[in-house]
């Protein structure tokens, strides 16, 4: 059920984060599409709807880039299941997204603080 | 782009597999097996869409549908070859035809003069009352030239005959006599050598002589060693100083290889009477034609206030040199290219209406995939391919069609037309036509498209599901095509109607009666040069050589000599009278004929009266004269002729004839025009230097022809020898066969395209008709109706639509054959049998058209029709 309550409060992803948050995602280890579904979702406390079809070409398209790897294997619960996993380049990847991420979400805040600043300064 | 390292299956598997897992989850979480695997589908959202993107990535949207509409058009052509391959061959003829005239027009008209700035060259002539154009005397262009201030420069050509001495004999050969500023005039630059110096052209100036590209590589093997050498012309030695460039066309001196300056003149020539010399003229920068026109019209004037002389009341004409060598012929092109344009507009037009038929037989087909989400722009796409690859397919048969056209038609054009046209030989498929040729192609292909693509487009999807559409697009097609197709077949009933009067025409010409039998004669034309052959016992020498020699090669049954051969024309005619009876100056003109002893009788010419000549006919004897029975009919009525006395006037001379002997009408003049009076004088008595061998043999005459020519070198290398021929081939090849067989073959197939298209559009409108009518069909059926009445109904309104066509067709045909009547030949413009063929014809083609629908709609299962519509 957990999956369907609170569709309201979701926000659709921004354009381009996907590719960093299946990265981050695939960091921890290798794991399948739906894996990486879920644990988007629940790692964002339920706020982000992936939107299941644009997931699989995100990865089809990072698997493209040589970013990921994928094989077919077998998931916990006995299912076929086509697992992906970091490669070097895509490593690499994550840590010059995460930066650049870093950086813009500095500057984002900088800015709206900063023109809220004074007068909610002791809030 | 890059292929797919991944499949689609691929793809398909890991969502299933993902559906699979997340049901499995939602499972672990309390859901029933139903409701988990709905839950996880609808988690998931669209798989066909997903699916749909994954395919989509890394391609070129328009250029995947393109392959894959080009395919399944492909597909579509192949399914229903019958469609396919008559929309082809209509189109294909279509095009072909604008194509083919058009590289015609393109010759005639865009590039028919090959010099620099043709459109300042003028013809300046004299010109007389009722003759607009009328050579110069010599000493007149002298004065002309001298005088006028509108012309940068002008000079003067004329027809010269010589006969070259080669190694293998005297051969005969085209020449221009010019004045010497002649090809600066033009434009033109010998590519090897010089032209003529100044002073070349005086009087007594050196015998020089430039040759054409075509004389030069054909006569003398492109020796580039020729200049400077000497050739014998009419033995005398010219001194080769020029070759023209290959593009070098004079269409008024036809296939002139030998130009040598004017600088000598005959007694006649130096006459202000001798009207020998074509004039042309670069009009001077600034100066325009009015004005050169008023000044040398003012020059005239005073010429001939200066020379007085009664007769000489001529002015001047100055007119486009390309009014002169094209004026001819553009009429007849122009009327062609139109001809052909309104072909290809009717094919286009057919063609569409087939492809409508289609698309109204397909409608459900298009429903189905609209109602499964093809976008209205996909499925026009679809269409639009499909009409495009047609238009594909037609170009490229097109463009087949007229390189083959264009051969036929160069070997067709008449003689006299090709010789003052000579750049008609080189036509091909050149940058101007090719470039034609593409942009029509273009627009058919524009058309194809926008058809169907308009149709469907004003068209429903929905209303192709449900019940069909009668609308007011259909119905206005249906009678806007019905219309048209009336048309079509009344075109094709005038152009049938024209080809099967000439075609009657020329067989009557070419079995009109010539009182002579043409099979087995071989003919030459010899020419003694007077230089060599100058006293009587020479050429009386020479005639008996010849008889003798040719006589016993083998297989020849008897030898002739005439002046002139039958069939050739009624020329060198001879004005007579007949003392003792008065003369006032009657112009009783005949052809006069100057033949040997054996002439008539190897024609097998029949006597009538008297008797033939004999080798005791000669100068040492009265003049004796056979006439024909024309001559005979005509002026003596009611006496008989033998023994009668016809004069003339030979050379100034008065001299009488008597009349020997009467000889069936042999046919001197062209095939066409009736028989003239003719009378013959022995050879031996009157010495021609030029004549026409002619040999009976038992043989073929084509393998006579050589070892005629090599023989008569052996009897003297300095005898010209040309024209070489069967009598049956110079027969079929005369002007009036050429230009008979030319209208006939030209009429017919414009009338073959005609009729195929008019019949093809019969089909499209029938069929189209029959589409719309399947539900109306099966309810008569299923009422009842004998699949015998459904053929009548359908072929009923074939019938209607070819009986208007042939009744509009018959009654335009009646007028148009009365255009044509100076074509037509022994047949009257209204022969019943030629109109009665062309309507059976029609008639036959129209049911073969009508009945491949009707028995279409014979065959409708009235249950389908009903329930499917």
């Amino acid at each position: 059920m957990s999956t369907q309550k609170n569709n309201d409060d979701r926000i659709t992803l921004l354009q381009g984060t996907l590719d960093l948050l299946i990265l981050k995602t695939l960091r921890l280890g290798p794991c399948h599409g739906q894996g990486v579904a879920r644990l988007i979702q629940r790692q964002s406390e339920e706020v982000f709807s992936v939107d299941h079809g644009s997931l699989y070409l995100a990865l089809q398209r990072l698997e493209d880039k040589k970013w990921i790897n994928a094989e077919w294997g077998v998931s916990e619960n006995n299912r076929k299941a086509r697992f992906y996993s970091l490669t070097e380049k895509g490593r690499e990847q994550l840590a010059e997204k995460t930066s650049e991420w870093q950086r813009l979400t500095r500057a984002m805040e900088l800015i709206l603080d900063g023109n809220a600043g004074p007068r909610r300064e002791e809030v | 782009m890059f292929r797919d390292k991944r499949s689609d299956e691929d793809f398909a598997e890991e969502i299933k597999a993902h559906l699979a897992i997340e049901a499995d989850e939602l499972k672990s979480e309390g859901l029933s097996d139903d409701e988990a695997r709905r839950t996880a589908r609808v988690e998931f959202g669209n798989v066909r869409a997903t699916q749909e993107r994954f395919y989509l990535r890394n391609r070129v949207v328009w250029f995947d549908n393109l392959v894959r509409d080009t395919r399944f058009a492909i597909r579509q052509f192949v399914k229903n070859p019958g469609f396919s391959v008559i929309a082809t061959l209509v189109l294909a003829l279509g095009i072909g035809a604008c194509v083919a005239i058009f590289a015609f027009v393109d010759a005639a008209m865009l590039e028919p003069l090959p010099y620099a700035n043709p459109n300042r060259l003028m013809s300046v002539n004299e010109s007389e009352v009722g003759k607009p154009l009328w050579p110069l005397t010599y000493p007149d262009f002298r004065d002309w030239q001298r005088m006028n201030q509108s012309f940068s420069s002008l000079d003067v050509h004329t027809g010269a005959g010589f006969l070259l001495r080669t190694g293998s004999g005297a051969v005969p050969v085209q020449g221009q006599r010019v004045s010497g500023g002649f090809f600066q005039t033009l434009g033109v630059r010998p590519i090897l050598g010089r032209n003529f110096n100044p002073g070349e052209d005086r009087l007594g100036g050196p015998n020089v002589v430039i040759l054409s590209y075509g004389g030069w590589l054909h006569r003398f093997g492109a020796r580039r060693d020729l200049i400077g050498q000497t050739l014998d012309l009419d033995n005398q030695a010219y001194t080769v100083i020029g070759v023209l460039p290959p593009s070098f066309t004079f269409a008024l001196a036809g296939n002139a290889e030998f130009w040598v300056p004017i600088n000598s003149l005959s007694t006649h020539e130096r006459t202000r009477n001798f009207y020998n010399f074509l004039g042309v003229g670069r009009l001077r920068d600034g100066v325009s034609l009015p004005t050169a026109l008023a000044e040398m019209k003012a020059i005239a004037a005073q010429m001939r206030q200066q020379y007085p002389a009664p007769g000489r009341d001529e002015s001047a004409s100055v007119v486009p040199l390309s009014e002169i060598v094209v004026g001819q012929v553009r009429p007849i092109f122009l009327m062609l290219f139109g001809g052909a344009g309104l072909l290809l507009a009717i094919a286009c037009i057919n063609v569409s209406s087939l492809l409508l038929v289609r698309s109204e037989s397909r409608r459900r087909e298009i429903a189905v995939r609209g109602a499964l989400g093809a976008t209205p722009s996909r499925l026009v796409q679809q269409f639009v391919t499909e009409g495009l690859l047609l238009a594909l397919l037609g170009s490229m048969a097109g463009i087949t069609v007229a390189a083959v056209l264009m051969r036929l038609l160069g070997g067709l054009v008449p003689k006299d037309i090709a010789d003052n046209v000579p750049f008609l030989e080189g036509v091909e498929l050149n940058a101007h036509a090719g470039t034609f040729a593409a942009v029509i192609c273009l627009l058919v292909a524009l058309l194809l498209a926008a058809t169907p693509a308009l149709r469907l487009s004003s068209q429903k999807v929905r209303d192709g599901l449900g019940d069909s559409d009668r609308g007011v697009a259909s119905r206005l097609w249906r009678r806007l095509g019905a219309n048209l197709v009336v048309v079509e077949l009344a075109v094709a009933v005038v152009l049938l109607a024209g080809a099967g009067l000439l075609g009657k025409s020329l067989y009557r010409l070419l079995h009109v009666p010539l009182g002579f039998d043409p099979s087995h004669l071989a003919t030459v034309r010899v020419a003694a040069p007077g230089t060599m052959f100058k006293t009587d016992d020479q050429v009386d020498n020479l005639y008996q050589e010849i008889e003798r020699r040719v006589s016993s090669l083998a297989g020849v049954e008897s030898v002739g000599m005439s002046s002139r051969l039958p069939v050739e024309c009624d020329c060198n005619t001879d004005r007579i009278h007949f003392p003792p009876r008065p003369y006032h100056g009657e112009h009783n003109d005949v052809d006069e004929r100057h033949v040997s002893a054996a002439y008539l009788s190897t024609l097998k010419a029949p006597l009538l009266r008297g008797r033939l000549f004999s080798g005791a006919d000669d100068a040492s004897t009265p003049g004796v004269a056979v006439i024909n029975q024309e001559l005979a009919r005509r002026f003596f009525p009611s006496e008989n002729p033998l023994g009668q006395i016809i004069a003339n006037d030979e050379g100034g001379r008065p001299s009488e004839w008597e009349i020997v002997g009467v000889v069936d009408d042999v046919r001197e003049g062209p095939l066409d025009a009736p028989i003239s009076p003719v009378e013959y004088f022995p050879l031996n008595q009157t010495r021609d230097h030029s004549f026409n061998l002619v040999v009976r043999t038992s043989q073929d005459p084509a393998t006579l022809l050589p070892v005629l020519v090599s023989t008569l070198h052996q009897i003297d290398l300095n005898l010209g020898v040309s024209d070489e021929s069967a009598m049956g081939d110079e027969i079929s090849s005369t002007q009036a066969a050429l230009l008979h067989r030319f209208s006939a073959c030209l009429v017919g197939g414009f009338a073959g395209v005609a009729l195929l298209l008019g019949v093809v559009g019969l089909y499209g409108v029938i069929a189209y008709s029959v589409s719309q009518r399947t539900r109306e069909i099966g309810i008569r059926m299923a009422l009842g109706a004998q699949r015998s009445s459904v053929y009548s109904l359908v072929m009923r309104q074939a019938g209607w639509l070819t009986v208007a066509g042939l009744a509009i067709g018959l009654v335009c045909s009646a007028g148009t054959s009365l255009l044509i009547r100076k074509l037509l030949f022994g047949v009257q413009a209204w022969d019943a049998m030629t109109l009665g063929s062309v309507a059976l014809l029609l008639a036959l083609a129209s049911l073969a058209a009508s009945f491949v629908p009707a028995r279409r709609a014979a065959s409708v299962n009235p249950t389908d029709a009903l329930r499917a519509e």
